[in-house]
């Protein structure tokens, strides 16, 4: 095994409350803590990771029980006691810390699985760290190797292509009826919280024109004036269906305020445009009956839980693909890594040197057709002798105390210059 | 020689197709990306063998190849391959070439299975008029085929976001919107045809029978599938017939389309019909 150990400390939103990670996000940015992290001795290359739901460092270091120590202390800060954020902190080593950065790199860990924000921030957070030169050869593949491994997870998997919120699956319906949100207007009725946040997706997505309906006119002209809109009396719906296409319902109103009879007449004006109905009330605004309309889509809470839900499933069964695959990777890595070690290196170079003098051999001495057992003798042996002179001065070299501290960077490119890179 | 020739590029066109046809459905399973430049690949060699066959058989018979009911979904199929090809070299509509793929090798299979041989041109059908009237017309059933594959392509996805159970085709299939687009496309397009071969066979009528429109049955098949795409086109441009309306009358008007071309032909007879 190599002299130094890959290292892995963090949290993250699975075991971590929000009021935690918010004291530990570094939010000054990636160029300070990097320095701090110059400072803590033992330390042979360094990665900071932080994003909204995790703060990993990433190290490869010698004295691993010391260097995890300073480093859960740097973490922390001055936040938490070691007996307080004991809890919190996973800590996990070579092969393990391989495999979870490979597990987050593919969104396997995040929040919601699937997400592809996180490779950018994985990369971003890269960036800096390898300008200010703290990453070296371990870490750089190791990183690259996690950016390979979430693209071939991306792209040998479905895990990133379904919508599972609610939020998500209503733009998901959206774009199936309509093609495309550009400039489809949204009418609001209810101007509550659960609405905005719709309405953010939907003008996020293209969107254009809103409309806010709401029993008081001061909450609608509010929500309104956040997306240029403009907001209208509950009276005039009706009036506004014949203009919108998509529809959010959330009101506090205890009984259906939207029958099929009231839509059904404006479909003609509206030349038969299709209408997508969203129904966020508990209980619910809209009559189920719409549904049962040309053109026209209804779906409540419930229905678009279902798809979240089915998503999910689906999601579920990709993510045991999307782990094969990162398993795999993790077993390459290590693998590679194993091979930087001084001895192997030296034994697979010392098996190459007689495998090519063997089959030069094999290859020169039934041409000889005269030679006594003797003479044959010789010739074998001079031909192992080359070799073994030849790599004489190689080994001495990578045994020298010049090669002990920067082994992994020099048996690296030992192995690259004798091809050694493929196992025998 | 060249009828040996002949024979073989209607067996590599079947080849060709089928295999265009298996790997269309494979990439409608698998959806990757790459298959479907090879699919689409495969259905361009498919409609040049295609135009070659329809060639050869000119070169044989010295005649516009489309008498023979052979001849005819034949020529159906041709053009409903280009009417596709073309089609997509202006609006992209998600894994629609599937559909199209399999229509144009089924069309194949029934050329396949009646009789290819030439027949001597009846005196009635030599003129300039054969290839004009009848390659209009089959240009026609081509872009409406096109609008009866958007059509189920239509009522497939609408089925699954109405029942609110998004399965196998939600993801698979373009949105709604986009298929009533091709639909009103094709439809001008279809129509157009339709109605361009219809004015250039009664002209012709009017010189080889001496009267511009006689009932004969495929002309009157004709004349209601006319009036069946006529009403969907009225409807849609007036008050905005769209949706589901409109992709159940793009089906029921290829029903029409396909028991005019055949229906026709085996059950009612009439000076239209092919050699038998």
């Amino acid at each position: 095994m190599p002299s130094e150990t890959i290292l892995l400390l963090g949290v993250n939103h699975k075991n971590t409350p929000l009021e935690v990670r918010e004291k530990l996000a570094l939010s000054s940015g990636y160029e300070e803590p990097l320095q701090a992290l110059a400072g803590i001795a033992g330390l042979k290359e360094y990665f900071l990771l932080s994003t909204c739901n995790r703060v990993e460092i990433l190290v490869s270091a010698k004295d691993s029980a010391a260097v995890e120590k300073e480093l859960a202390g740097f973490l922390f800060g001055d936040a938490l006691s070691p007996d307080q954020y004991e809890k919190y902190l996973y800590c996990h080593r070579d092969d393990e810390a391989i495999h979870h950065l490979f597990m987050v790199a593919a969104s396997l860990d995040s929040m919601i699985v699937g997400e592809s924000q996180i490779l950018g921030q994985l990369k971003e957070a890269y960036r800096w760290a390898a300008d200010k030169k703290c990453t070296g050869p371990i870490l750089n593949k190791l990183l690259h190797k996690a950016f390979s491994v979430a693209k071939r997870v991306r792209s040998e998997t479905r895990i990133g292509s379904s919508a599972v919120s609610i939020s998500y699956a209503a733009i998901e319906l959206a774009k199936k009826i309509f093609g495309t949100l550009d400039n489809k207007k949204v009418l609001l009725i209810g101007a509550g919280e659960m609405a905005e946040l719709a309405a953010e997706h939907l003008v996020g997505n293209g969107a254009k024109d809103v409309v806010v309906a709401n029993r008081t006119l001061e909450r609608a002209l509010d929500l309104a004036k956040c997306f240029n809109g403009r907001a209208v009396g509950l009276d005039e719906v009706s009036d506004q269906l014949e203009q919108v296409d998509i529809i959010v319902s959330s009101t506090g109103a205890p009984g259906v305020i939207l029958h099929k009879a009231d839509v059904k007449p404006l479909m003609r004006n509206r030349r038969n445009k299709p209408l997508f109905f969203i129904d966020i009330a508990v209980p619910r605004d809209l009559d189920p009956a719409l549904n049962d309309l040309d053109n026209v889509y209804l779906y409540d809470i419930d229905d678009l839980n279902n798809v979240v839900e089915l998503n999910k499933a689906e999601r579920d069964k990709e993510a045991v693909k999307a782990s094969r695959i990162v398993d795999e990777e993790a077993l390459k890595f290590q693998d590679w890594q194993a091979g930087l070690a001084i001895t192997p290196t030296i034994a697979a170079l010392r098996k190459k040197g007689n495998r090519i003098s063997r089959m030069e051999l094999e290859r020169t001495l039934p041409r000889l057709k005269n030679l006594s057992d003797k003479e044959r003798k010789s010739i074998e042996k001079m031909a192992g002798a080359i070799v073994s002179r030849l790599l004489h001065d190689p080994v001495i070299f990578l045994k020298s105390e010049s090669c002990k501290d920067q082994s992994e960077m020099k048996v690296d490119l030992f192995r690259s210059l004798f091809n050694l890179e493929k196992k025998e | 020689m060249l009828s040996e020739i002949n024979y073989l590029l209607f067996n590599s066109v079947l080849a060709v197709s089928f295999v265009a046809s298996a790997v269309y459905l494979v990439f409608f399973f698998g959806q990757q990306e790459r298959l479907r430049k090879v699919a689409r690949m495969i259905l361009i060699g498919s409609g040049i063998l295609q135009t070659l066959y329809i060639l050869s058989r000119y070169l044989i018979a010295g005649y516009t190849p489309i008498t023979s009911q052979h001849e005819a979904i034949t020529f159906f199929a041709w053009s409903v391959t280009w009417a596709y090809l073309s089609f997509h070299w202006r609006y992209s509509v998600r894994n629609f070439g599937t559909f199209i793929s399999l229509l144009v090798l089924i069309l194949l299979l029934v050329a396949a299975s009646v009789s290819r041989e030439f027949h001597p041109l009846a005196p009635a059908l030599q003129s300039l008029w054969l290839p004009v009237h009848a390659g209009v017309s089959v240009m026609a059933y081509g872009f409406l085929a096109l609008s009866f594959c958007g059509g189920i392509m239509y009522l497939l996805q609408e089925r699954e976001l109405k029942s609110k159970k998004l399965g196998f085709f939600f993801s698979r299939l373009p949105s709604l919107e986009s298929l009533d687009q091709l639909n009103s496309h094709c439809l001008t397009a279809g129509f157009t045809f339709l109605t361009l071969g219809m004015v250039s066979g009664s002209i012709w009528a009017r010189q080889a029978w001496g009267t511009y429109w006689q009932w004969d049955p495929k002309e009157t098949w004709s004349l209601i599938t006319w009036f069946l795409y006529a009403i969907q086109l009225h409807q849609r441009v007036t008050v905005g017939w769209r949706g589901k309306r409109a992709a159940v009358m793009s089906i029921v008007g290829f029903a029409s389309v396909l028991f005019t071309l055949w229906g026709v032909t085996y059950l009612l007879g009439g000076v239209h019909s092919y050699a038998q």
